[in-house]
């Protein structure tokens, strides 16, 4: 519409821009670095807090099995059926199957002996404090409790179950405050060999969304119809309080901050107008309507806008990395959906800022502001 | 003359310092609030961190081999020893007994149900424990906040039990109805749900488990859920290594290593352990917690600081005629300096403790708000927000200020600068 009232309309808005970008750089580049600030503050935080439910679901894995199934008293998971345990976690998690039998030592003491996938006991149960772990077969595991008992100076020793003996070297031992400390740890298959038992019980730690791990307990419980499926309470329930606390005060600190960058800019933004006010009354006694004046504030604050979003989100980037790397050891993703909404953010923060103060100057006349009333 | 011209500066541009005051104390109360909440989340979140139950565990010292297999327990029922039940108050007296959140004592014992070998848990549900003056309600329902019942908790005097689902529904058993247990007569108060080895297990309150063993004031085991710091390399250290100051420093630091050690001489002839599984895994969630909330600090205190002073700097630039009238009536650079440094001063003072006041305020609500319970902020903090606000003022101001005191006034005056 300017265009068709004077024929260089566009041209000479544009000039307009340009100039005004070159004979105010100090005051642009304030406004520039507010609004880049304002911009990199949204999307670290926003970058954080899509994050962080990643990274600590990441942390709460190293808990141990958040799923057990168990096999009915008395039966065992057939290779089979692990296999479909198998095929029903692949990629997201892991599944140990473990064995168990009560053996007699030397002396008659009773004393449980697990068998299992010690490697993978190993990534399952990360917080065993574990004196060494055992390699080569015929080696044991042995809780601390049951060290002191079986075993006080690390000599091997023999194990009886149902007139068959096995005889085991402690290579480690294991302690985790709880019923492992009492047991015997030897590989599966040496503990098959032994006593013939196939693993009753699985452990699992499966990653994802509550919802995820309820469809995945689900499909486990109709695929095995005759086993029995639980979610580990103890740790599905801690763990979803502290996330669910995390992210809120994660939001509440984001929304701080987002805000106060953002009345900075405000600030800034308007601070600027104001002190041109003096052009803007050069500009109306040339000539220039309201709405002219309007549009060029309105496009220079867009530009100065979207400048300082691309510089922001390019920091802000690198901020979610930087805290990713040094708290986690592994970069945050970047998430270029948030893009976008940083965007229109700077956006609408700019043109109130620019254009709620431009409407109060209106109202003066451009006499009084030339004469410096 | 200085005094009338800062005041008069403050009093004609009345909303334009209003403005940069609002910039800075926004600022403060943002930096307060987030060294508030930084510094306190570990707590908080540890606080949390009692919903995984007891974090440490005290057995009797000379104890024989559990005997365990899912919810089987197949230790005999003569072997092993026992902890005084007389002895569990005491827990109440340790050093950091504000710490401890919930504690239960534990004795199994097995019986006939059914024709068939069942472990009867006797514990405590919610029991209270006088220490001195000190009322404490110790029980299982806070130590494993994750049990569930359908029906009522029994009473810790009454010589109703509780039922695990899946032997509730072996037994066909509903809450009111009746059990008979090694021949008594007892009232199934409610059906337990805890998706572990109590699920097949009958739970009843200790004197009922102690009447069936014949050892009245035997408990077997202990489940405390402690507050505690995350352990780290002097956590580990053995306390009889250390010397007399670091052990003190040991002993007065809420690791669950110092909290065992404390337990272990609270109760007679026991030993205390962390439960690793716990224990371990919530300091490491609790790291990484407090360790982002840190990073997060130290962002959004850089971020504030150069909004504050992108804010500050466009006020400045607003003033070169003032700078410029000044110059002609033959102010020198260090007298105009001296006026705005004073102004920033001021600015930051002000912004400062309405912002430290705000951001107080604001972290308290966010506690109660997230946590139910406010976070307070340490009055210590004041002068750093105070030092970090002037910081910022004077560095936003700095650049401003410079360049305003080299105008050629008669530039500045035509308005042309």
């Amino acid at each position: 519409m300017i265009a068709n009232r004077h024929g260089s309309g566009a041209s000479m808005y544009f000039r307009m821009l340009r100039r005004a970008a070159q004979l105010r750089k100090g005051q642009a580049a304030a406004a520039l670095a507010a609004l880049a600030i304002a911009g990199a503050a949204a999307t670290a935080m926003l970058n954080l807090y899509v994050d962080v439910q990643v990274k600590l679901r990441k942390e709460f894995r190293k808990f141990g099995a958040n799923i057990i199934i168990e096999a009915k008293p008395g039966e065992g998971f057939s290779p089979d059926a692990f296999a479909q345990i198998q095929s029903a976690v692949a990629g997201r998690g892991l599944a140990v199957p473990f064995a168990y039998a009560v053996a007699r030592s030397d002396k008659g003491q009773p004393v449980v002996v697990a068998g299992a996938d010690l490697e993978q006991v190993q990534r399952l149960n990360p917080w065993w404090s574990v004196t060494n772990w055992p390699h080569a077969p015929d080696q044991a595991l042995i809780g601390a409790r049951a060290a002191q008992l079986l075993s006080p100076d690390g000599k091997p020793f023999t194990l009886r179950h149902e007139g068959r003996e096995i005889h085991v070297s402690p290579v480690g031992t294991v302690r985790t405050g709880a019923g492992e400390d009492s047991r015997v740890y030897l590989s599966l298959s040496d503990f098959q060999q032994w006593t013939h038992l196939a693993p009753s019980v699985v452990e699992l730690t499966a990653s994802g969304t509550n919802s995820e791990i309820a469809s995945l307990l689900q499909q486990l419980q109709r695929q095995l119809p005759n086993a029995d499926v639980r979610p580990v309470r103890q740790i599905t329930e801690g763990e979803a309080r502290i996330l669910g606390k995390t992210r809120l005060t994660l939001l509440s600190s984001a929304s701080f901050i987002v805000l106060t960058t953002a009345l900075c800019v405000l600030a800034t933004l308007t601070g600027w107008v104001v002190d041109r006010r003096r052009d803007f009354a050069i500009m109306k006694a040339l000539g220039a309507s309201d709405r002219l004046i309007a549009l060029f504030v309105a496009g220079e604050a867009a530009a100065l806008a979207a400048a300082g979003t691309i510089l922001g989100f390019a920091a802000g980037i690198g901020i979610a990395a930087l805290i990713g790397r040094i708290n986690f050891n592994a970069p945050v993703a970047p998430r270029f959906s948030i893009f976008p909404a940083v965007l229109l953010g700077s956006l609408l923060v700019t043109l109130i800022a620019t254009l709620v103060p431009l409407r109060l100057l209106r109202r003066i006349q451009p006499a009084m502001i030339l004469r410096g009333e | 003359m200085f005094v009338r011209l800062v005041y008069e500066s403050f009093h004609r541009q009345r909303q334009r310092k209003l403005l940069v005051a609002i910039a800075v104390t926004l600022g403060a109360t943002v930096s307060t609030a987030m060294i508030g909440i930084a510094l306190g989340i570990g707590d908080k979140i540890s606080h949390e961190a009692r919903a995984y139950g007891a974090n440490l565990v005290v057995t009797p010292e000379e104890d024989s081999l559990d005997v365990q297999i899912g919810s089987v327990n197949l230790k005999p029922a003569a072997s092993g020893a026992y902890l005084d039940e007389s002895a569990l108050p005491k827990i109440k007296g340790i050093f950091w007994r504000n710490n401890i959140a919930a504690f239960t004592p534990e004795l199994p014992a097995t019986v006939q149900l059914n024709g068939a070998d069942t472990t009867l848990l006797g514990t405590y549900f919610a029991k209270s424990v006088k220490f001195g003056t000190d009322q404490f309600t110790a029980g299982a329902r806070t130590t494993f906040p994750w049990w569930k019942v359908r029906g009522a908790w029994p009473d810790d005097d009454s010589q109703d039990v509780l039922v695990g689902e899946k032997l509730a529904s072996l037994l066909n058993l509903q809450p009111g109805a009746d059990l008979k247990i090694n021949g008594a007569q007892h009232r199934v108060s409610g059906i337990l749900s805890t998706g572990s080895a109590e699920d097949d297990q009958v739970v009843a309150p200790l004197p009922v488990a102690q009447a069936i063993l014949g050892k009245p004031g035997a408990i077997r085991k202990i489940f405390v859920s402690a507050v505690t710091k995350p352990e780290d390399a002097f956590a580990r250290r053995n306390p009889d290594s250390l010397s007399p100051a670091d052990r003190d420093r040991w002993y007065c630091s809420p690791y669950p290593q110092s909290i065992a050690y404390q337990l272990q001489e609270a109760i007679p002839h026991s030993r205390a352990e962390q439960i690793r599984q716990v224990a371990q895994n919530e300091g490491n969630v609790l790291s990484r917690i407090t360790g982002l909330m840190l990073l997060i600090t130290l962002a959004a205190l850089f971020t504030s600081g150069l909004a504050v002073s992108a804010a500050m700097a466009t006020a400045m630039f607003e003033r070169r005629t003032e700078v410029g009238l000044m110059k002609a009536l033959g102010a020198g650079h260090a007298s105009l300096s001296s006026i705005f440094i004073t102004e920033s001063v001021l600015l930051a003072c002000a912004g400062g403790v309405v912002g430290f006041l705000l951001g107080a305020l604001l972290t308290r609500e966010i506690g109660r708000e997230i946590f139910g319970s406010s976070i307070g902020v340490q009055p210590v903090l004041l002068p750093v927000i105070l030092g970090i606000s002037i910081a910022v003022t004077f560095g936003g101001s700095a650049v401003a200020i410079r360049r305003a005191v080299k105008y050629d006034p008669v530039l500045a005056l035509r308005g042309e600068a």
